[in-house]
């Protein structure tokens, strides 16, 4: 494997890592609010998420700093030109974050509550939205390369059309979904977990409607990105694996297997965005930039995977006994 | 307001931001790891309630200065992308090894926060001492990064672009010593004291058992660092000498080129008439200091052409008030020292209460201060002598209103976290 595809594959798991951790986050956002008077289910999710919250959210600056340290023509390209649903996500992220340093350590006044409550799940709808914008505006090749740069200095057309908007739809049904099938494992209130459990069939029947929609319109938007997510030699066994998550997970939910409907509704998001990175490849920034003209020199991209090896195996472990220590219920 | 002026303006208010947070996630769980260690010795159920507050004081401290860190590595595209595209991959990796190092806080944090009774007291007090380990190690880095900022290396120039790139000569950069060990006091120095004011504060309404020993250990960490920063403070003049003249000039408000020239206390500099009025003027003080030699030539801001100066008095002024600050801190200090071997009773005496309430909070303006001198004194140079500031920031227009959304947002967070500390740390009504 060439060095900056490994790069490339660094960044794409640290977004991976972070949908399946942080991105249950910003889902249980979308349930509260739905659930804004219902105060024993904003406490599960708040217990679920607090010990974790910071180390989950990292694995977003880490893919940043990937992304500028490895591939700085690309961070430089996405930076310049996906600037306001960028900022957008970034103040979706502040507020979601006081909102929740507020609710876990703050008063317990219920008018407090329930304004910090609209708060974190309005945060929580627009930033999932954002992220899903941004990942389609790049795949679909809607960033100006450095020639068109020149020409151009419209910031808004390469993020608000179709095709971006579906993406950022399904990003954010994904995520309500993850979070929904998460949560019927970390309670034992019979009644709550029968809501997380319809939900959690909701919120797959809605992202496999979304997906539809996002590939349909991917057709006549994107239609280079369509050909390869539809028409590579992988794409057939892929979208079979994808679809054989989604399904299982939705069957296990029926069946009441919580264990494995997490297992597999990861695995259903971690193909997605697979299929984004293999749907792209070999350009970092389609349809002009590749991997290798993005890339820094081969010597800073070998200190990047080594310092990425050497943090996993200092943090994994650690990360595992943090959850040990924390699950153990006492 | 022009973009330039928005996004400079932003950025500034975001580190200013920042930086109480992430000196604050640095020194508190030193506090939180000294009582806990003290509770372990000694079994005074104070120490534990000690370790505790204070611990719950780290974690909103830590989740805010987080959120404000996720923000800056964010800015620095969205506002930099031009510094981004030569600056990311020579010092990607202090960055690199500052997220590793904040993940690694983040864990330990956790085990500190929810394993109370969930560990041996030994690997509880042990994670305490991770938190700190870690947080000091990720500032070091980040700093490494700003330090390469005033004094670039590890690459080559050609046809304007980066090549021969180097990330260890990068990281370890002329001022990263220097830069590293005056940081790393000044969060000691800064939220110890500030840590003691408020305590001391709640010391002279009542007394209290939980608050005077919140007092002591807070103003010994506070002390120890203010007693070292001065000769921190000397290593730093002298690195910034001999590698940035230009901002040893502008700090001291030195126009002429000299030897044995004079050390300024106070003074106003004129940008037009090129002269510092209304300073004491100590003869060859800033020679004897700047380059422990009396007879030592200083260049002056004249030698240097006019578009490469920093703005002068704002670096003077505000290194002014960080000397100012840090003196006064010292003399507090010097004299707890003082009083601890002579005569203990007299540190919660109300009129050295009243002293360190009054006094505490200058270490954290010393701390924007001095990051006023040091990053508005590297102006017009983002990287310094090699990438103008000018032409760095992003082409996106509008910036005002990213930095109008940016300060809102920011105040509201501030609101929540001032709220947030207070029930937190400072307890009810009915706390000791």
């Amino acid at each position: 494997m060439r060095l900056e595809d490994a790069v490339g594959a660094c960044v794409l798991g640290a977004l991976i890592v972070y949908a399946v951790t942080g991105g249950a986050d910003y889902g249980a956002g979308v349930w509260e609010l739905l659930a804004l008077r219902d105060k024993r289910q904003s406490e599960v999710i708040e217990r679920a998420i607090a010990p974790i919250w910071e180390a989950d959210h990292v694995w977003l600056i880490a893919a940043v700093v990937m992304l500028f340290m490895g591939l700085p023509g690309a961070f430089t390209a996405i930076s310049t030109w996906l600037h306001i649903p960028l900022l957008l996500m970034l103040l979706g992220v502040v507020l979601r974050g006081s909102a929740f340093v507020f609710r876990q350590y703050g008063s317990r006044s219920a008018a407090a509550q329930r304004l910090w409550g609209v708060v974190f799940s309005a945060a929580s709808v627009v930033t999932p939205f954002m992220l899903g914008m941004i990942a389609a505006a790049v795949a679909a090749g809607r960033v100006p390369g450095a020639d068109e740069a020149r020409a151009t200095s419209d910031f808004i057309a390469p993020w608000l059309s179709p095709f971006p908007l579906c993406v950022g739809g399904l990003t954010l049904s994904l995520f309500a979904f993850l979070a929904a099938v998460y949560l019927c494992k970390e309670t034992e209130d019979a009644a709550l977990l029968e809501t997380f459990r319809r939900r959690a069939i909701a919120g797959g029947f809605a992202s496999g409607a979304m997906a539809g929609v996002a590939f349909f319109t991917a057709r006549a938007e994107a239609p280079a990105l369509a050909a390869r997510l539809g028409g590579a030699w992988w794409s057939g066994p892929f979208h079979a694996a994808t679809a054989a998550a989604a399904v299982g997970a939705l069957g296990c939910l029926f069946a009441r297997r919580y264990r494995e409907a997490r297992l597999l509704a990861a695995a259903q998001v971690a193909l997605v965005i697979l299929g984004w990175g293999f749907a792209q490849y070999p350009f970092a920034v389609p349809p002009h930039l590749t991997l290798l003209q993005a890339a820094a020199p081969p010597l800073v991209l070998k200190w990047l995977l080594a310092i990425f090896a050497g943090g996993l195996v200092l943090v994994v472990p650690a990360f595992g006994y943090l959850m040990i220590v924390f699950k153990s219920r006492s | 307001m022009s973009d330039l002026l928005a996004a400079r303006a932003q950025m500034a208010f975001s580190l200013g931001f920042h930086i109480v947070f992430a000196v604050a996630g640095i020194a508190v769980p030193a506090l939180m790891v000294l009582a806990e260690g003290r509770w372990l010795r000694h079994r005074h159920p104070v120490d534990l309630e000690l370790a505790k507050r204070w611990s719950k004081g780290a974690a909103v401290l830590f989740a805010v200065g987080a959120i404000s860190g996720t923000v800056l590595s964010f800015e620095l595209g969205l506002l930099w992308p031009r510094f981004m595209a030569f600056a990311g991959p020579i010092i990607g990796m202090p960055f690199s090894l500052e997220g590793v190092a904040f993940f690694m806080e983040a864990i330990c944090l956790g085990v500190y926060l929810y394993g109370w009774d969930r560990v041996s007291p030994r690997a509880h007090w042990l994670s305490g001492v991770g938190v700190l380990t870690s947080g000091t190690l990720s500032g070091a880095f980040v700093v490494t990064a700003n330090a390469w900022m005033n004094t670039p290396a590890g690459f080559a120039l050609a046809g304007g672009k980066p090549v021969d790139i180097r990330p260890l000569a990068a990281l370890w950069n002329p001022a990263a010593p220097t830069e590293i060990v005056h940081m790393t006091l000044a969060s000691f120095l800064s939220i110890g004291f500030l840590a003691a004011a408020i305590h001391a504060y709640r010391l002279l309404k009542r007394p209290s058992e939980f608050h005077r020993r919140a007092y002591t250990l807070s103003l010994s960490v506070g002390a120890a660092a203010a007693l070292l920063q001065p000769f921190s403070g000397d290593f730093s003049a002298r690195q910034v000498a001999r590698n940035q003249p230009v901002k040893l000039a502008a700090l001291e408000g030195q126009w002429e080129t000299r030897r044995g020239a004079p050390l300024r206390l106070g003074g106003l500099p004129d940008d037009q008439g090129e002269i510092t009025r209304y300073a004491l003027e100590i003869p060859r003080g800033l020679s004897l200091l700047a380059r422990h030699d009396a007879n030592a030539e200083i260049a002056g801001l004249k030698s240097f052409p006019r578009e490469d100066r920093p703005p002068v008095i704002v670096v003077h002024i505000a290194f002014q008030v960080m000397v100012a600050c840090g003196t006064l801190l010292f003399a507090v200090s010097a004299l707890a020292v003082l009083l601890a071997w002579r005569r203990r009773a007299a540190l919660v005496e109300p009129w050295f209460l009243k002293l360190v309430a009054l006094s505490g909070p200058l270490g954290v303006v010393a701390l924007e201060a001095g990051w006023t001198v040091t990053e508005v004194g590297r102006q017009p140079w983002i990287i310094a002598h090699v990438v103008r500031v000018r032409d760095a920031v992003t082409p996106m227009p509008g910036l005002r209103y990213s930095l109008a959304a940016v300060v809102a947002v920011y105040a509201l967070l501030s609101a929540v976290v001032f709220a947030t500390l207070r029930s937190q740390v400072l307890g009810s009504r009915h706390a000791p």
